[in-house]
């Protein structure tokens, strides 16, 4: 096939093949899909503590109302809620999605599909340069004059439309523009990744040899893709509102403030999936290599994703219930919220299933993956909750509900990444991280995480609503007694933050002086653990060909527990 | 000059596996997924904002130039028939006689803008423009995208042209641009129903 290549061709990759390539072309400019994993992942980091860093200041002002927050100072209502606005922006769309997506879709997609990169190398050096930018300029509208947003991530006009009420008149149209310039970096990301998964994969691997990180990365990003066009089509009209004077969402002007809602909702919403998903294709991944067992019922996984995928985009409604909408549509929004939760479900069955019987090694990585299966199950029962409209009408806008989707986001969002990084980092950096510390980590991030929210759950189902600045302000509202549980809540965050200091210590510490690793630490079967850790560029000197499924563990008959998707029958 | 199947091999090994869409069209068909959600967000819009109008067309308003823009419609479906056209000597290997068609497709597709354009400029001068009424942000709002849209197919378009002159046009890069075109050809008749009448 090579001999074919004509003159004018142009194979990016190869550029740099012949020089020593320079600090900046290396590591800014690379094409590499495995330096673009790393910039995604380090932007993601850095965005991570900056939301943590938010989640701090304004826990401690909801704890110690009024007090000098040390590293922040005195925090005034416009600042809490541009705070809480940019926390839950952030912790979304420059943390769990460039994390969950875009670093370890650049990272698996190429090594896990035996590939030498991307189809589109300079688009997807693009996507991290946009996503960057975005990033930028969503810190940015920080220091303009009016501060960064505070209208809430889900920006409803005419709160988001109007300066008058908002605030903040750059700082919401700065905002609008970041996520605008977020959106069209993931869908670069997203058209190389569906197209490189099926259009470059190593010869002799089927569609269902694809390992599940990968099938789910990649319906993740068609569900991203399908889902943000109409929220793409409502935040220009917002933008419109807000800069030009019309009036979209008007409702003095004859515009309609609910178009917003079911705009960004039918985004929102299928948005929670285009997260979850990745998480649970990692989940699969590290199961099945410490419990030495198949993935119980491949197939069914992966159809179930795709239905879930399909249904996630008729349930948007559900955020709406109070919003005015008629209550017979709020009992067909109710039937399809119940029913989506049949799926995911399902698929936690399915995990359970495959631990089963299975010879279980407790390492670091699988710590992570099982409480992933169990702190999200918690998330999604109280959903049920919130799904049924009768309920929703008492707990909507409250404490509950914020306890409920941080039971989702959290374990999708640090303890699924948490789970990846553990597993991949000997791959990444050819080093293994410290397995005690890595332990000492986990507890430390996932006793606190629940110390934090189940406080928050009772809370909310006390009846204290969200986005509150100071409940001193309301003594009508709130019992002299959630005082305490708003401080149990932050001193268990203070706590959880503390532990993240010995993540980053065990982090880079072992980047450098790790104890080195090597092809296949962990003996499994996927593509990636076949080349050297960390893999070369251009990831193989020969292609792989692949001969079987990605989980044949514990196969009978064979002397070694696994089967590599590679290694010739 | 490259025939169909030996086109280079792309970065990731295009053409590894025998049988697949080319790289270029796979992910332009991805993006246009993307497009045709984004329109039917605008369009769902719109009739929102119109059915909640108490009277529409909004009193005062001039009316839309329907049969101006129904031939400039017919115009640009012609852009897309020499477009299809151009697809068929392509695929038969016949680069030769793909020239002409292409060279229409781009011409008539910049007439459809300019003529829209000059639409615009006479709309703006009765009195049509993005605040005067709900009929003018969203006629603005979304006649507006597709230009755009038009916009950027048309500088693609022109680039194939351009790389056909060369003789290197690649079946990643030709399907890329024709199934932008054609999806901006496409949605057009739908806004023109929708928008128009
Ligand atoms: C690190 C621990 C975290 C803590 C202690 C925390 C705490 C909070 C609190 C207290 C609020 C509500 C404040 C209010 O309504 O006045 C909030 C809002 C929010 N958080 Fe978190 N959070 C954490 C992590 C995360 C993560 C990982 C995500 C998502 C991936 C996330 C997403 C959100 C969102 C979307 C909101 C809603 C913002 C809004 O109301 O506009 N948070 N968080
Ligand atoms: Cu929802």
């Amino acid at each position: 096939m090579a001999e074919s290549i004509p003159s004018d061709a142009t194979p990016a990759h190869d550029d740099h093949h012949h020089e020593e390539p320079s600090f900046a072309s290396k590591y800014i400019f690379s094409t590499d899909h495995k330096m673009i994993a790393m910039q995604y992942m380090f932007t993601g980091m850095a965005m991570a503590l900056i939301g943590g860093f938010m989640a701090y200041v304004f826990r401690m002002q909801l704890a110690f109302p009024g007090i000098d927050v040390p590293g922040y100072g005195l925090v005034t209502p416009a600042n809490y809620n541009s705070l809480v606005t940019n926390h839950g922006t952030i912790m979304i769309f420059w943390v769990a999605m460039p994390v969950l997506i875009a670093a370890f879709g650049n990272f698996l997609i190429p090594l896990m599909c035996g590939c030498d990169d991307m189809v589109f190398p300079r688009i997807n050096r693009l996507s991290y340069q946009i996503f960057l930018l975005s990033a930028i300029v969503l810190l940015g509208s920080f220091f303009v004059q009016g501060g960064g947003f505070g209208g809430a991530w889900t920006a409803y006009p005419p709160l988001s439309a109007k300066a008058e009420y908002s605030l903040t008149p750059l700082g919401s149209s700065i905002w609008l523009i970041a996520v605008a310039l977020e959106f069209v970096a993931f869908l670069l990301g997203g058209i190389n990744f569906v197209t490189t998964a099926m259009n470059a994969r190593a010869p002799g691997m089927k569609l269902y040899d694809i390992p599940m990180v990968v099938w789910m990365i990649v319906i993740a990003s068609i569900l991203f893709m399908v889902s943000v066009g109409p929220l793409i089509a409502g935040a220009i009209m917002l933008l419109f509102d807000q800069v030009l004077g019309t009036a979209f969402y008007d409702p003095d002007r004859g515009g309609d403030p609910i178009l917003w809602q079911h705009l960004f909702w039918f985004f929102g919403h299928p948005e929670v999936y285009v997260v979850l998903l990745p998480a649970v294709g990692i989940t699969a991944e590290i199961i099945t290599v410490f419990s030495r067992k198949k993935l119980f019922a491949y197939k069914t996984v992966l159809h179930t994703a795709i239905g879930t995928g399909v249904l996630s985009f008729t349930v948007w409604a559900h955020h709406q219930f109070i919003a005015g909408i008629d209550p017979r549509m709020a009992h067909v929004f109710t039937l399809t919220t119940l029913l989506i939760s049949i799926p995911i479900a399902e698929m936690m069955f399915v995990y359970i299933a495959t631990l089963y019987g299975g010879s279980i090694r407790l390492t670091t990585p699988m710590l992570w993956a099982l409480a992933f299966i169990g702190e999200f199950l918690i998330g999604g029962v109280t959903g049920i909750f919130l799904g049924a409209s009768g309920s929703d009408i008492y707990l909507h806008d409250t404490y509950f509900v914020l306890a409920h989707f941080h039971y989702t986001f959290y374990p999708i969002a640090i303890i699924g990444t948490m789970a990846g990084v553990t597993f991949w980092f000997p791959k990444m950096f050819g080093r293994h991280m410290n397995e005690n510390l890595g332990k000492i980590h986990f507890w430390g991030s996932i006793i606190p995480f629940n110390f934090i929210f189940i406080p928050l759950f009772v809370l909310g189902l006390g009846g204290q609503h969200r986005r509150v600045f100071d409940y001193t302000n309301f003594p009508d509202l709130s019992l002299p007694w959630m005082q305490e549980f708003r401080v149990i809540a932050t001193v268990a965050l203070l706590v959880m933050l503390g532990f993240q200091i010995l993540f980053l210590y065990n982090f880079f510490q072992s980047i450098f002086k790790g104890r080195k690793a090597e092809r296949n630490p962990w003996n499994s079967n996927t593509l990636e653990w076949t080349t050297e850790s960390p893999p070369p560029h251009g990831n193989w000197p020969e292609l792989p060909t692949v001969y079987r499924g990605p989980y044949e563990y514990s196969v009978p008959g064979r002397d070694k527990d696994y089967w590599p998707q590679n290694e010739p029958v | 000059m490259t025939i169909r199947g030996t086109e280079p091999l792309g970065p990731a090994g295009e053409g590894r596996r025998p049988g697949t869409i080319p790289n270029g069209l796979f992910g332009m068909l991805v993006f246009v997924m993307t497009e045709i959600m984004l329109f039917a967000g605008l369009i769902s819009a719109f009739v929102i904002g119109r059915a909640a109008a108490p009277a529409w067309p909004p009193p005062g308003q001039p009316r839309l130039p329907v049969e101006a823009t129904a031939v400039n419609t017919l115009v640009l479906l012609a852009s897309g028939a020499a477009l299809i056209l151009a697809h068929r000597h392509f695929h038969q290997g016949e680069r030769a006689r793909m020239r002409r068609p292409m060279q229409f497709a781009l011409g008539l597709g910049a007439f459809f803008v300019l003529f829209q354009g000059y639409e615009w400029v006479r709309l703006i001068a009765q009195g049509l423009t993005l605040t005067s009424s709900a009929l003018g942000s969203y006629f603005y709002l979304v006649v507006g995208m597709h230009a755009i849209h038009a916009l950027c197919a048309l500088v693609l378009l022109g680039y194939a042209n351009l790389r056909l002159q060369r003789g290197f046009l690649t079946d990643s890069l030709f399907g890329a641009v024709e199934t932008l075109w054609l999806f901006v050809v496409g949605v057009w008749p739908v806004l023109y129903w929708v928008v128009y009448l």
